[in-house]
């Protein structure tokens, strides 16, 4: 329906084009008069004027049209006698009636799902109905709006600029809607999740085990139930097991990324700089699940073999098998931006170094490096907030219970693979474990956002330093 | 120490510190070596799949089928009988369990492949053909080597006599490997014989065309009203910190965006391609803009005062003439970001495309999987059969990104103007 709409819309609009145009430059032959603008962008000014805000309607009406007929038939089912105990069975019964409207329900039918679903199909009548003709409407005036607008002779061509430069500034405020999006989306969850349990008690609460975490009434719970709850979301061991990760990580990737973008940008020649770089990237362009798949069957046994043979327990899942595949996702990171910033240290502190006789490799270390610090560091953050954001490597080849433990060799977990574990399969909607996920989703996005300010102000100093 | 010592030490530090770079450069080769190597080892495999040539007899008294029936019944008609009777007389069991022990070698689609050969040539009925049957997964994992088979017997999946059949079979010249044509055409499985990424393939074109459609164009007018029309001011500045912020949050928190409004609020269907290629369109845009940026930023203000200066509108200056010379690099940064969307695993999962689909996706809002969350689904899978055939999903997925990768160098490279 919607499609037939769109397309229905965009051929109206771009057969009026033509009529513009020809209309527009008929007007002048036969009236004599100087246009005002080219008849093409005429053209343009209808197409505009009699798609855009039809398109902008039906994709708003589209949005909001589920919620509300959801809501409207909810209610009629439970004038009607059904009863439901909170939102999943609500939706359950919902997704029924829409399956007997469809036709592809195959369970029992009662009285109550039977007149719903009738309501339903009633209610979709008239607000598909009440849809086309509002559309037809807003078509039609606002192509008598545009067409009275050109048979006065209007500026066609600064109107058509002014409606598309509106067109480029909300093109850029989706970044925005983003951003705005997500802090929502997140922030609605983690307060439903924080309303349950105290944001303290989550902080610096020691045990994760949210699959502990039943509750069969999240409005009225005892004091005893919320000891349970409580031990079930303390958030302590999954921030260190995130940064032990992380920082195992940073162990592989900045003295080898380091060194690499120093060698290319101070020694290597220009063969070795073409062919080395572009392979190093690589290394930034394969998906993390290869790495995740990597880690977790070759390298993670691999380990444990090695564990055994000098007698050592190794998990399987060990945090130094993901750290290190991390580590070595992250070289390209560190290396073509320190490499950048190394770069743009300006010549004439090197030359002032070689001139009181120091070799290359100690201006490096004591001019150029000190020069280029607070670059390297934002790149350092700038890699320290990709390994904590990281998902799939952590998800594939580390632990997924929660341990509080400095051992390499022991499993542990991170956010972002408790994240993915609770999210996994079907969920519980308005249940603390699913919300909790998004509480863990905001911390991640908080720490994250952080981490790269920081990262882009030192960055950013820096280089206004040098330029 | 001595003036020539002292020297001599500082030398071999220069050495020193010039060898942990090129040590260090030469690590990071290493493993892209190492990984890309252990990833064909395993997965090039996967290609080939064992067949067991079978003298499948059409008896026509367990069929009930007459010479040229029509499609339909064909389709209809129950081939059970006849593969059992077939798949028994390959090889004499002496009882019901080795009979048994005898059909596991064969994969569970053998039926089928008997039905089909019949239906390309249904003039079949009491006569005898020879027809390559797809083995099972465990037969193909040891025919291609990767099963070890001195393990003591109750530790294998495969028996003594099973294995005395294969060898039999071998010895016989029955078993050989032929292209797995399976692995392209078909969805996901239980047996991993039987699996391919077919849907997946699918499930991963339409998300990767739904991102391109919604974020190219949007990237492309947004670039140009941030670098060409906004003016310099707090608003423009703000969304212009706020993109750099987008480009660098994590996957994963798309992935819950994506289900809090894409699948709670508005209500789209989960574990479709149109909710993965919105959610990789919000989480591409930022990657995009940033690039179509640059390149805009890269075209010489002589060229927007020319045109200027001939008389054209700023609308005209910038859409005749800077935003084409600014489109191979606004391409190759689209083309970079999309293939960065293809390998995106972390938020497909969370809207729910790890759902076991069988079949391949016929439009964008069916059940689908795609080509990351499937190497994923099948690393989680304890059967042997699908270490390999991860290992060669992540070889198709790789080079899709090679491919991609090419040529957004190859559009820079040919297309873009120098301007020095």
């Amino acid at each position: 329906m919607n499609l037939v709409l769109i397309f229905l819309i965009i051929i109206f609009s771009s057969s009026l084009f033509f009529y513009g145009r020809s209309k527009t430059k008929s007007l002048a032959i036969s009236g004599n008069i100087k246009l005002n603008a080219l008849p093409k962008f005429y053209g343009y000014y209808l197409v505009l004027w009699c798609s855009i805000p039809a398109l902008v309607f039906l994709l708003i009406w589209s949005l909001f049209e589920p919620v509300i007929i959801k809501s409207i038939i909810i209610d009629t089912a439970a004038k009607q006698g059904a009863i439901f105990n909170d939102k999943n069975e609500a939706n359950l019964v919902y997704e029924k009636i829409k399956a007997i409207h469809l036709g592809t329900y195959l369970g029992e039918l009662d009285s109550i799902l039977k007149e719903s679903a009738l309501a339903y199909a009633k209610f979709i009548n008239i607000f598909t109905n009440s849809k086309v003709v509002l559309i037809f409407g807003i078509i039609i005036a606002s192509t008598l709006y545009s067409l009275k607008k050109i048979k006065n002779n209007n500026k066609a061509r600064d109107d058509v600029e002014v409606i598309l430069k509106g067109l480029l500034f909300v093109s850029s405020l989706i970044a925005i809607l983003t951003t705005l999006g997500i802090i929502l989306s997140l922030l609605f969850e983690s307060i439903k999740f924080f309303s349950v349990i105290n944001i303290f008690d989550y902080l610096f609460g020691t045990n994760w085990s949210p699959q502990r975490a039943f509750v069969r009434d999240a409005s009225s719970i005892t004091p005893a139930e919320y000891q349970e709850l409580k031990d079930a979301f303390g958030f302590v061991p999954l921030i260190a097991g995130t940064g032990f990760i992380a920082f195992l990580a940073m162990l592989v990737a900045v003295p080898v990324g380091l060194f690499s973008g120093i060698y290319m940008a101070e020694y290597a020649s220009l063969r070795v700089r073409r062919f080395s770089k572009p392979v190093i990237e690589i290394l930034a362009g394969i998906p993390t699940v290869v790495y995740g798949f990597f880690a977790a069957l070759t390298v993670g046994p691999f380990f444990r073999q090695v564990g055994e043979n000098f007698g050592l327990t190794v998990s399987s899942e060990s945090a130094l098998a993901a750290g290190l595949i991390m580590g070595i996702m992250i070289i390209p990171y560190v290396s073509s931006l320190s490499d950048d910033v190394i770069n743009s240290v300006p010549q004439s502190l090197r030359d002032g170094s070689y001139a009181v006789g120091a070799t290359k490799s100690e201006t490096i270390k004591k001019v150029v490096i000190p020069a280029a610090l607070p670059g390297i560091i934002g790149s350092i953050l700038l890699a320290v907030s990709r390994a904590i954001g990281e998902t799939m490597i952590v998800v594939m080849a580390a632990g997924l219970a929660a341990n509080l433990t400095i051992n390499p060799l022991e499993s542990t977990t991170t956010i972002t693979t408790q994240i993915v574990m609770i999210l996994v399969g079907d969920q519980e909607f308005d249940s603390p474990k699913t919300q909790s996920a998004f509480a863990l989703g905001l911390t991640l996005f908080i720490a994250t956002l952080i981490l790269n300010f920081i990262a882009q102000r030192a960055v950013k100093k820096y280089r206004e330093k040098y330029d | 120490m001595t003036k020539e010592e002292r020297l001599k030490k500082r030398h071999s530090a220069e050495k020193r510190f010039r060898f942990y770079g090129l040590a260090s450069i030469f690590v990071a080769l290493l493993f892209v070596l190492i990984l890309v190597q252990n990833i064909f080892s395993k997965g090039s495999s996967a290609f080939k799949k064992t067949v067991i040539k079978t003298e499948v007899f059409y008896n026509q008294e367990l069929l009930e089928l007459k010479n040229g029936a029509s499609e339909k019944d064909i389709i209809n008609a129950d081939f059970y009988e006849v593969m059992i009777e077939s798949l028994i007389k390959s090889f004499p069991a002496k009882n019901i369990d080795e009979e048994n022990e005898l059909i596991r070698l064969f994969s569970a689609d053998a039926e089928y492949e008997i039905k089909k050969a019949f239906l390309n040539n249904n003039n079949l009925i009491g006569e005898k053909i020879i027809l390559d049957l797809t083995a099972s997964d465990d037969i193909d994992q040891l025919h291609k080597g990767n099963y070890p088979r001195d393990l003591p017997e109750d530790r294998r999946r495969i028996s003594n006599f099973q294995l005395a059949i294969y060898d039999n079979f071998v010895e016989n010249d029955k078993i050989s490997k032929n292209f797995n044509n399976y692995y392209f055409t078909k969805g996901d499985s239980r047996d991993p014989e039987l699996a391919g990424i077919g849907g997946a393939i699918v499930g991963s074109i339409y998300s990767i065309l739904i991102c391109l459609l919604l974020a190219f164009p949007v990237a492309v007018l947004a670039s140009i009203y941030l670098e060409e029309f906004a003016p310099k001011n707090r608003i423009t500045d703000f969304i212009e910190i706020n993109i750099n912020n987008l480009a660098a949050v994590p996957s994963i928190v798309y992935g819950l965006l994506a289900l809090q409004i894409l699948l709670a609020t508005i209500q789209l269907p989960r574990s479709t391609p149109l909710v993965a290629g919105i959610t990789l369109a919000l989480m591409t845009l930022p990657r995009i803009i940033i690039p179509c940026r640059a390149s805009l930023k890269a075209v010489p203000p002589s060229i927007r005062e020319g045109a200027l200066a001939v008389g054209a509108s700023k609308f005209q200056s910038v859409f005749h003439h800077v935003v084409p010379l600014a489109m191979p690099g606004t391409l190759s940064g689209t083309i970079i970001g999309l293939a960065q969307a293809l390998g995106e695993t972390a938020p497909l999962i969370l809207i729910g495309m790890v759902a076991f689909v069988v079949d391949i996706p016929s439009s964008p809002i069916d059940p689908s999987s795609s080509l990351p969350v499937q190497v994923y689904l099948w690393s989680e899978s304890a059967e042997r059969g699908f270490v390999e055939k991860t290992s060669a999903t992540i070889m198709i997925l790789l080079t899709f990104l090679m491919i991609m990768n090419f040529l957004a160098v190859y559009l820079r490279q040919k297309f873009e103007k120098r301007w020095n």
